[in-house]
């Protein structure tokens, strides 16, 4: 059966959305179905984005009001499912406000979730992929019974590409009264400074490990991702430490990157890492154990301490510039 | 304060791990508290001693043949711990493993709700949220500190630029990322102490749930396992001074630089 409907809950941000709900948006509209967008806060610069990629219709939970999004926008897709009907899927990226909606509207609608989502492919039906083990072996999936199916997309798992669509036309979907559920409020927000481009979005990213032996010694990586124009990456062993915080995080449960480039540096390469950063284009490792998995994958690799690469190739970097 | 931690008791993830013919994970070796609800288990007790009053539960779904994690988590210092354990929960997706927790937590009507943001086993991450809207209970996910103030509980929630203060009036459900707290090691007095605490082990039947777990409650197949497409190694160099400068060879050669 032709799929005919697809929902896609994008994430608002500065004025567009998540590079993960453009990714979603784009494989979307590769379905030939109707594609829908789901957002909140909405305005007129969100619904030429979601023209743009894909959506021909975008509904608008409104204002928030300083909610989390999860319980008001879950209920505001339940609403419309009972009142335009379910759709075949709907898409929602993996984010920390993805997955609260994803669990709401599951529970909501009494249907499953497929999440860590990799690949979803219309063969009759729509089919999933889920990395396991590290990514070292892939599961394919797919909902029995009636949908709609839910499904929780990893981020970087599409490319995102504008489709050059006029924008959406924007439909309200208010959450209605959601109880007891709706109180968890957003009283105040604190953003970190960060420069350089994003880490999911870095042509260049640098990350380190415990190999660089200090806390101090992460001001290594930070430089020679600000010569590269790149972002700074983490092993979780050095966040769990608290070296750095989690948003640096590259792994299975930290996130995923498909840079130009991936310098791994003084990091093992257990599974849990790879399976964040091994879509990479290119992979440089730096480590000092010869036998280290990482070089298993690198495209290039060198065996040494951190310490003295590093600061040489910061030395070069210089030089150049 | 009491509380209620929602605890799984996972394979070793050291141990090289493997699926089933019906693409279950294996569990049938040895079971331990997943690392990281250790850190659920941790908040609660230092949240219940601050209150000075109340108690920590710990609570489960899964195999009760073994039950050394559970032990573990009463050693930490939690009251007392619930599992349901029956065969008729093998191959139960994350709502049906929501539906069962939310039942047995109803039972102890606890102030506060305690999970990991995601599992180290299936990390699906959405079992928690789907409990508290089971349960009709505001969540908070990816708490990096949690504080009670009366009747409602102040969380520190991660973002991905920085993080969020976010209120919720109690009881409400919380989920919590690894390394928040230093998870204590259990006192050779809480190990001893841990064997006489109280463990219900609880059968499906003891719910009434039957149709909605296990694989026809799952709605979702696995038609397929395959060995993923891997990268292979490249050129490889002992670092003799010029490791710096191989690099940026390689990085030219790319067109980084
Ligand atoms: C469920 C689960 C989820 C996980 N999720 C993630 C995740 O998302 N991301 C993640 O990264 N990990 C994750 N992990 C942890 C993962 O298994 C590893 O423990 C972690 O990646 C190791 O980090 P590391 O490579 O920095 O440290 P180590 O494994 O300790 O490696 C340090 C490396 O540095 C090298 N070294 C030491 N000194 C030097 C030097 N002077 N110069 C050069 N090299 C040196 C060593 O040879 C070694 O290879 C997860 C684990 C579990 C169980
Ligand atoms: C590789 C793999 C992929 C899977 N993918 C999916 C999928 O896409 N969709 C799906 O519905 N199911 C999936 N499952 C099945 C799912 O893991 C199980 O249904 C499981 O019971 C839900 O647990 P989780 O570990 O994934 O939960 P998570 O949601 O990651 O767990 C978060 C926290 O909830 C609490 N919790 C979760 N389970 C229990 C428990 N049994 N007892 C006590 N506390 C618990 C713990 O505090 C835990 O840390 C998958 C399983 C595997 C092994």
């Amino acid at each position: 059966m032709a799929l005919s409907n697809i929902w896609i809950v994008t994430e608002p941000s500065n004025g567009s959305y998540t590079t993960t709900s453009l990714e979603l948006l784009t494989h979307g509209r590769s379905f030939g179905a109707t594609v829908s967008a789901i957002t909140w806060g909405g305005n007129a610069a969100l619904a030429a984005a979601a023209g743009e990629y894909g959506a021909t219709t975008l509904y608008d939970v409104g204002d928030l009001g300083g909610a989390l999004p999860g319980v008001p926008v879950a209920s505001a897709i339940a609403a419309l499912v009972a009142s335009v009907g379910a759709p075949d899927a709907i898409l929602i990226p993996n984010s920390y406000d993805g997955r609260d909606i994803a669990g709401r509207l599951s529970a909501r609608l009494d249907r499953p979730v497929l999440t860590n989502v990799t690949d979803l492919v219309d063969d009759g039906g729509l089919a999933t992929e889920h990395p396991i083990f590290g990514g070292s072996q892939t599961v394919k999936a797919r909902f029995t019974g009636e949908g709609p199916g839910i499904y929780v997309i990893r981020a970087k798992s599409f490319a995102a590409e504008s489709g050059g669509g006029t924008a959406a036309s924007v439909v309200a979907a208010p959450s209605g009264d959601v109880g007891a559920t709706g109180g968890a409020i957003i009283a105040a927000t604190h953003v970190e400074e960060r420069v350089g481009p994003k880490l999911e979005e870095a042509a260049v990213v640098v990350s380190g490990g415990r190999g660089l032996g200090e806390a101090e010694k992460y001001a290594l990586i930070e430089e020679t991702a600000k010569l590269l124009n790149g972002a700074a990456g983490a092993s979780r062993a050095i966040v769990d430490a608290g070296w750095v915080p989690y948003s640096h995080q590259v792994g299975q449960t930290g996130k995923t990157v498909k840079p130009t480039v991936y310098i791994a540096c003084g990091i093992s390469g257990a599974t849990q890492h790879m399976v964040g950063m091994k879509g990479s284009k290119n992979i440089v490792a730096i480590n000092k154990d010869p036998d280290a998995p990482i070089f298993q994958i690198a495209d290039f690799g060198i065996v040494g301490d951190v310490n003295k690469v590093l600061p040489a190739l910061i030395a070069a970097l210089k030089a150049r510039a | 304060m009491n509380i209620v931690v929602c605890v799984k008791q996972i394979p070793d993830p050291a141990a090289p791990q493997s699926l089933d013919a019906s693409h279950n994970l294996n569990r049938s070796g040895k079971l331990i508290l997943d690392e990281a609800d250790t850190y659920g288990v941790e908040m609660a007790l230092q949240l219940v001693d601050k209150a000075g009053t109340g108690e920590v539960t710990v609570v489960s779904m899964g195999s009760a043949a073994d039950v050394a994690g559970l032990r573990n988590a009463l050693a930490m210092g939690a009251a007392k711990a619930v599992i349901v354990s029956d065969d008729a929960l093998r191959g139960t997706d994350a709502l049906g493993t929501a539906k069962v927790l939310a039942a047995v937590i109803k039972r102890e009507s606890p102030d506060l709700v305690l999970a990991a943001t995601e599992s180290s086993d299936g990390y699906t991450g959405t079992t928690p949220v789907q409990i508290a809207e089971l349960l009709g209970l505001p969540s908070i996910t990816f708490a990096k500190s949690v504080a009670i103030d009366g009747t409602t509980v102040k969380v520190e929630r991660q973002t991905e630029s920085g993080f969020d203060e976010v209120t919720a009036p109690l009881p409400a459900l919380v989920t919590v990322t690894a390394g928040v707290v230093e998870p204590r090691y259990a006192s050779f007095k809480g190990i001893m102490a841990a064997k006489s605490k109280p463990l219900e082990v609880l059968s499906v039947a003891d719910l009434s749930l039957a149709d909605q777990i296990g694989p026809t409650g799952a709605r979702q197949v696995i038609t397929d396992v395959v060995t993923a497409e891997s990268r292979s190694a490249g050129e490889k160099y002992i670092d003799e001074g010029d490791g710096a400068e191989r690099i940026v060879g390689f990085l030219e050669s790319i067109k980084v630089l």
